[in-house]
């Protein structure tokens, strides 16, 4: 390995009540893309707090190019050379193209006003760097998320950047626009830029970078180069144990009546005459690129998009889907993509999102009941593994694997008889995703629940799935098995659909 | 895009053609509107609400609200003008540059408090306005300044006008369009205006980037009150009488105007062009209610209503844009 450019030796970084970091030892290179794998609450954000100035730590030294640095500051990190482009990409969607990218160069040079015609000139230069053509007079509020983060990256790469840190960049990102980071990342890189990536994503972590560092519990526990990981060692440094992969086997009766019968489901221009079938015990995966018209799908059937054409079916009972409120009563539940906004009560207690969607089974008379809330959250916890000791507890406090298990327990109380879940495990780590997994199919296998499981995630989908449609502009144009398939089949498949 | 589409989807356009086809329809009820002396009167009425709308239109961007301002206006207006009297003092500059400072200080304190406990603007605005109003009413005094006590200089101030094809423009009209335009500058052409935007988009990403946010929720308070401060006393001249318990509802009125005005009140949003039409376009309803003679406590509704159409369909357009 060449000099290090950033160098973090025996560091420790403590919180009340617990070490984040413990004493790691870190090192990264120019030109090197370098990735952290990790959990959620392995010290992965802690480090990149540290490394941008963020965060003071308790022990250990700090080097910049050999030279120990003391009390490194945001603003010392960035003078330094090094950038963090953080998951919601800090713009201003108000401000245009141009206002965002020449922003921090004016601040820099303490600038008191501002000319257009200098914004539109640093802007373009930032651009032409990484070659893309972004419109410099609009306003980034109306650009779209894959566009927002090229600006980002470029206003991160207009001062004399040396490392770039990228937390959970892709999570946005359709697979096409994860292609094209990829390209101006390896672009970057060969400017002599070193990359400091994070994601959840095994397959990413393994195309992009040269090197993987595995944190857990706030240790590093493998290092090594991309070549010498799978995602099985991956997961194992991960976890500290091996998690199943086999795949989900349907052993249902394919002649029974389906649970769930769609028949020429048109929503507007977005979802074109779809059919499909889902039996009881099935886990059916789909997938499709962004605007393919997947979610709209899912919301027709949730009773969201009452001017659907078409019918649906429910064990052969024939519905109608004006709104959310008859979806439930049918026995319909759907998980959101967007947990955050769409999904649960952040400021609340688990307990109370618990039973937001089954608040009859918790009255007494008129009246909510707080021992059935209670009796009702703490056997959600059990049953989902939710990790808390205290149901009222807020759900904001909790992981993300552990929010998205609090929201697929509360439909179970719905007694579901189809579940429908859009991006199940976004944004979860290894080991609460395969918690989540195990806990489908247990639902699928043992109480005959219909599951539609819409995921960008391929591996997710050949391991849980008994079946994959694949959605493009509004019509399901394969169903696979996914017995016969191997991931990149289906990336490739994905990629001919454009 | 083309000039067109791209001049089609600006929210000031759509101001601009709503004010056009309201004084074409007046115009045609009543063809005196037209007489330069009836449109002058309009721009004259236009002067303090405009004021106080572009001090709202500040705290807007940044994504705050301020009540406040009326309060301040009434507190700066009112001690400047028993100062003056005390005194005997015959300027306009030192008085108008007094009350400036009065509504300053009390802008701060809002921004003291917002930025320092990260309090609610809303319910800091509500409770320095009620605190200024109870001091003012209080401790200073409750008797109107009329006409025949007011400082002569002030009144001369008010009146001065401009003589144009025989009719009379004020000049606080001047005044007015002067401010705009400073504020215009400052809000598009300076990184505190920018910092301004940014900080309504995204606080905490403004910091990120390098902004002293601290500084620039001080900048935007402070500047709301100034202008609150210097409207309470033009005012004053342009009435010639100074009643502490003056700008009361007018909350409403200014901030319908900003509103309409195409400002998002979700902060980031909002333009002077658009202000200023916006006041125009509010003014001019007023007006017309008033020459159709219908009653005052009707004129209150017909405001709330427009205040909640406007904001709905704000609110509509940035559902859009997030979409």
């Amino acid at each position: 390995m060449a000099e290090p450019l950033i160098e973090l030796r025996g560091v420790t970084k403590r919180f009340p009540g617990m070490k984040a970091l413990d004493g790691v030892d870190f090192a990264i290179a120019p030109a090197e893309i370098l990735c952290l794998a990790g959990e959620n609450g392995s010290g992965k954000s802690t480090l990149i707090k540290i490394v941008s100035g963020v965060y003071d730590f308790d022990e250990g030294t700090l080097l910049i190019d050999g030279m120990p640095v003391a009390g490194l500051s945001p603003r010392a990190a960035i003078a330094a050379g090094i950038q963090v482009i953080y998951q919601d990409f800090s713009l201003f969607p108000s401000l245009t193209v141009a206002e965002n990218l020449a922003m921090g160069r004016l601040l820099s040079e303490g600038r008191r006003f501002i000319a257009p015609a200098e914004c539109r000139r640093l802007g373009t230069e930032a651009l032409a760097r990484l070659d893309v053509n972004i419109d410099l007079g609009a306003r980034v509020g109306e650009l779209s998320t894959a566009d927002r983060q090229i600006v980002a990256i470029a206003r991160a790469l207009m001062s004399q950047t040396r490392l770039l840190i990228m937390d959970e960049p892709t999570t946005a990102l359709t697979g096409r626009e994860v292609d094209r980071l990829f390209a101006l990342v390896r672009e970057i890189r060969a400017k002599g830029i070193a990359v400091l990536f994070v994601s959840h994503k095994m397959r990413e972590m393994l195309e992009i970078s040269d090197r993987i560092c595995v944190f857990r519990n706030g240790q590093k526990v493998e290092e090594g180069p991309t070549a010498d990981f799978t995602e099985a060692r991956i997961t194992r440094a991960m976890t500290g144990q091996d998690l199943g992969h086999e795949r989900y086997a349907w052993a249902g009766d394919a002649s029974a009546e389906p649970r769930l019968r769609v028949q020429g489901l048109s929503v507007g221009e977005l979802v074109r005459d779809v059919s499909l079938e889902l039996r009881a015990g099935e886990i059916v995966g789909l997938s499709g690129l962004l605007g393919s018209g997947r979610t709209e799908l899912a919301l027709a059937l949730f009773g969201m998009e009452p001017d659907y054409r078409g019918t649906i079916l429910l064990d052969g009972k024939p519905l109608a889907l004006a709104s959310v409120p008859e979806a439930v009563e049918a026995g319909i539940a759907y998980v959101p993509e967007d947990r955050l906004s769409e999904g649960l009560f952040m400021s609340q207690s688990i307990a109370r999102n618990v039973v937001a969607s089954a608040i009859d089974r918790a009255t007494r008379g008129p009246f909510l009941s707080d021992d059935a809330v209670t009796a009702l959250a703490e056997r959600t916890v059990t049953d989902m593994r939710i990790a808390t000791t205290d149901v009222e507890k807020q759900v904001g406090k909790l992981s993300g694997g552990n929010q998205q298990r609090v929201i697929i327990g509360r439909w179970l109380l719905t007694g579901p008889r189809v579940l429908i879940l859009n991006g199940p495990t976004v944004g979860v780590d290894v080991g609460s995703k395969a918690e989540i997994h195990r806990r489908i199919r247990e639902l699928a296998v043992k109480d005959g629940l219909a599951v539609l499981m819409i995921s960008d995630d391929v591996p997710e989908l050949l391991h849980n799935c008994n079946r994959i449609l694949l959605m493009h502009r509004g019509a399901i144009v394969d169903d696979l098995d996914p017995r016969d398939l191997q991931e990149d089949d289906i990336h490739t498949r994905l990629k001919t659909l454009r | 895009m083309n000039l067109f589409a791209k001049l089609m989807r600006r929210s000031e356009t759509a101001v601009f053609l709503i004010v056009v086809a309201i004084m074409i329809v007046i115009g045609a009820i009543n063809p005196a509107f037209w007489q330069a002396d009836n449109l002058f009167n309009l721009l004259r009425a236009n002067v303090v609400i405009g004021i106080m709308a572009l001090s709202v239109l500040i705290v807007m961007v940044s994504g705050g609200i301020d009540v406040s301002f009326p309060a301040f206006a009434a507190a700066a207006m009112y001690l400047t003008v028993l100062a003056m009297n005390a005194y005997g003092y015959e300027g306009v500059v030192l008085p108008f540059i007094g009350a400036t400072l009065i509504g300053l200080i009390c802008g701060l304190a809002n921004a003291f408090f917002i930025h320092t406990f990260r309090m609610i603007p809303l319910i800091v605005t509500l409770g320095s306005a009620s605190v200024v109003r109870g001091l003012l009413l209080g401790l200073v005094g409750t008797s109107i300044v009329n006409i025949d006590r007011m400082p002569p200089a002030l009144i001369a101030f008010g009146r001065s006008s401009l003589d144009v094809g025989g009719a009379k423009l004020s000049v606080m009209v001047f005044v007015y369009l002067g401010l705009a335009v400073l504020v215009g500058l400052l809000l598009t052409r300076t990184m505190t205006g920018r910092s301004i935007f940014a900080y309504g988009d995204d606080a905490e990403s403004a910091k990120r980037v390098g902004f002293n946010t601290r500084r620039t929720v001080y900048v935007a308070y402070g500047l709301a009150g100034a202008l609150a401060g210097f409207a309470g006393l033009l005012h004053a001249s342009m009435i010639w009488l100074a009643n502490p318990r003056d700008f009361v509802g007018y909350e409403l009125d200014v901030i319908a105007a900003v509103v309409l005005g195409g400002a998002s009140i979700f902060g980031g949003r909002g333009s002077v062009l658009g202000t200023l039409l916006g006041v125009f376009l509010l003014v001019l309803i007023k007006n017309s209610l008033i020459i159709m003679r219908i009653d005052n406590t009707w004129q209150g509704v017909v405001i709330g209503c427009v205040i909640v159409i406007a904001t709905a369909l704000t609110a509509w357009r940035d559902r859009k844009t997030l979409a």
